[in-house]
């Protein structure tokens, strides 16, 4: 009997710990202008021409990659889990679409409010990501209400209606786009491509707490989301709160979603493939899968990072570019070399 | 003794279309009962209203003397299991990966799986004869497998109910004798109160002692097989012309009249 053992779980997401170890000081020390180990490490005295590169630019950004990608995988494998669909994902169903548009809303129609800074000692926070997890999880609300079918949520319906829910939101956010002024559309590219570009540690620092919250808070569901794959009937038969759980974990990927979006814009790709990736690998226990894909998103996600800083420099290429570029071939590959020995999804009903 | 199970004045419908009115039913500890209709006469809505996944639209079920609604997702779970007409997991899994779900319910928040679960989970599908297909998928199963793995995850639940909907109707004579009688050696051995949906007048003979019979979301009649089963009540109730054979006898079975040329009587 094949099935997850207590060394599994540790030995697997313990080597991901390690390669995310690695990809952090890797991803640090990589850039426009390499450094050897033992130039970083003098790099940390105060006096090397490197050392701000070093801490205030690389370091945030590395750590906000992987955060960032680590928030988007989770939250791609618990929609998945949730909707019993393979296609679904925080981008796909409008979620990432709504956060931003939250976002945007608030900076243009509320701008007194919004570029003012709650002054926490010399820290900053800012309302950027509430609005965005406003937007995130009013759109979590509106596409589940146009799914439910005798009360029940379709899963079919679910992603029509996300679907369709994303389409109209980018529809809104270009029709915003051209009604703003040059120099607020340049800003609202920043959303619509991605960019982990950061300065400030304090706003890093918040996007992992808040994605550390919702991990948390997804983790406690694991197994419910194992039954939940067997449909929301048999779930509720083998003693899982349906209802409950599925508004705790839509509320968690609201929460992560939208903490990211802000921060980071709109960031593709990554949430439909780790997930899947993983599922390959290391089969469809959420126990498992759930620290194994917030590991290897940012796992992914800083590596991706990295290249998008590096391959044309001094130019940097949009995220998004380098993790489809990277990560739609692998995804092939996986899906023909597993795919011809079992089916591996099947229509939910 | 007080009933395991008390229905009373339960009525449920799909929007506006009612799919069952004023059932009342009590079931004692440690009995069998099949519950047997024409299609869509209410059986897997009266399962689904007894297992808590639908709320009655009015009426009122207790089990072991409690109200349904008062338990908790989980511990009901540790008492009412249910083997569905139809398991399909939209991501694959293996086998002993399913019948361990029916250990969720008695796993710690954030838990795995104890060497108790593993036992539990094994044993059941030693009885289901499911041991083998532990590291295949379910989906790659036949439905006959598939029907007796799902039958396994139930017994791992340690469930005092089982709630079965339609379970051998997809399987061959033989997987359905044995899943049969294994339920009845359930039922005496563990006291296990079994009630089951099903189609075939003739397994729910030979192998229930007590009846219902369903109508267009009502109670028809209930009782013995030989009190319910009459060629008489069958055409009444489904419109179609059936002998009965050992009509008055304990465990009467049931045979199709055709209507074609070869009806000689």
């Amino acid at each position: 009997m094949r099935t997850l053992s207590r060394s599994k779980l540790v030995g697997i997401n313990g080597a991901l710990l390690l390669c995310l170890l690695v990809t952090a000081v890797a991803a640090t020390l990589t850039g426009p202008a390499p450094l050897s180990l033992k130039e970083s490490w003098s790099a940390l005295a105060t006096e090397h021409p490197y050392h701000q590169v070093l801490l205030r630019v690389r370091l945030p950004r590395v750590l906000l990659a992987i955060i960032v990608g680590a928030g988007l995988a989770t939250s791609g494998l618990v929609l998945q889990a949730l909707l019993r669909n393979p296609l679904a994902c925080a981008h796909i169903l409008g979620v990432s679409g709504g956060a931003s548009l939250g976002g945007i809303a608030g900076l243009m129609f509320f701008p007194a409010l919004f570029a003012t800074r709650l002054k926490l000692g010399a820290a900053e926070i800012s309302p950027v990501p509430l609005a965005a997890f406003a937007g995130a999880l009013l759109s979590m609300v509106l596409i589940q209400r146009f799914a439910l079918v005798h009360g029940r949520l379709h899963p079919y319906h679910l992603l029509l209606s996300g679907v369709i829910f994303n389409t109209f939101v980018s529809a809104l956010i270009m029709f915003l786009n051209s009604v703003l002024d040059f120099y607020q559309a340049q800003s609202l590219l920043f959303w619509l491509m991605g960019s982990l570009s950061t300065t400030s540690y304090f706003s890093v620092a918040l996007t992992w707490l808040y994605v550390l919250l919702g991990f948390v808070w997804k983790y406690r569901h694991g197994v419910s989301l194992n039954l939940l794959s067997l449909g929301e009937e048999s779930a509720l038969q083998l003693g899982v709160e349906v209802n409950r759980v599925r508004r705790h974990l839509f509320i968690a990927c609201s929460l992560v979603v939208g903490a990211i979006v802000a921060v980071s814009g709109m960031i593709g790709f990554v949430g439909l493939m780790v997930p899947h990736v993983l599922r390959l690998l290391l089969g469809n226990d959420h126990r498992l899968l759930l620290p194994a894909s917030f590991l290897a998103g940012g796992i992914f996600l800083g590596w991706a990072d990295t290249l998008a800083r590096v391959v044309l420099a001094p130019v940097e290429l949009p995220v998004g570019v380098v993790t489809a570029f990277f990560g739609a071939p692998f995804f092939f590959f996986l899906l023909y070399h597993e795919g011809r020995k079992r089916v591996l999804y099947e229509p939910g009903r | 003794m007080s009933p395991v199970v008390e229905i009373r004045d339960v009525a449920f419908a799909y929007g506006r279309r009612a799919a069952l009115s004023g059932i009342s039913l009590a079931i004692q500890p440690g009995e069998r009962v099949a519950v047997l209709g024409p299609n869509g006469s209410g059986k897997s809505t009266l399962i689904k209203i007894l297992s808590r996944t639908l709320e009655p639209a009015a009426g009122e079920v207790r089990v072991l003397g409690r109200p349904l609604p008062s338990f908790a997702r989980c511990e009901l779970s540790r008492k009412v299991a249910v083997v569905p007409q139809e398991t399909q997991a939209s991501f694959p899994y293996t086998a002993a990966e399913i019948v361990l779900m029916g250990r969720a319910s008695y796993l710690p928040a954030f838990g795995l799986d104890g060497a108790r679960d593993r036992e539990i989970a094994r044993d059941s599908m030693r009885l289901t004869g499911t041991l083998e297909l532990a590291d295949r998928y379910l989906h790659e199963l036949s439905s006959g497998e598939k029907q007796r793995v799902i039958l396994a995850r139930a017994l791992a639940q340690e469930a005092e109910i089982l709630l079965l909907d339609e379970p051998t109707s997809f399987l061959d004579i033989r997987h359905q004798i044995e899943i049969h009688e294994l339920l009845v050696r359930l039922n005496r051995q563990k006291g296990l109160t079994i009630v089951a949906a099903l189609h075939d007048f003739n397994l729910a003979s030979l192998y229930f002692p007590r009846l219902v019979l369903l109508e267009s979301g009502r109670i028809s009649s209930q009782g013995a097989p030989a009190e319910v089963l009459t060629a008489e009540r069958i055409r009444a109730v489904y419109g179609a012309r059936v002998r009965v054979l050992g009509e008055l006898g304990e465990r009467p079975q049931v045979l199709p009249l055709p209507k074609g040329p070869e009806q000689a009587d």
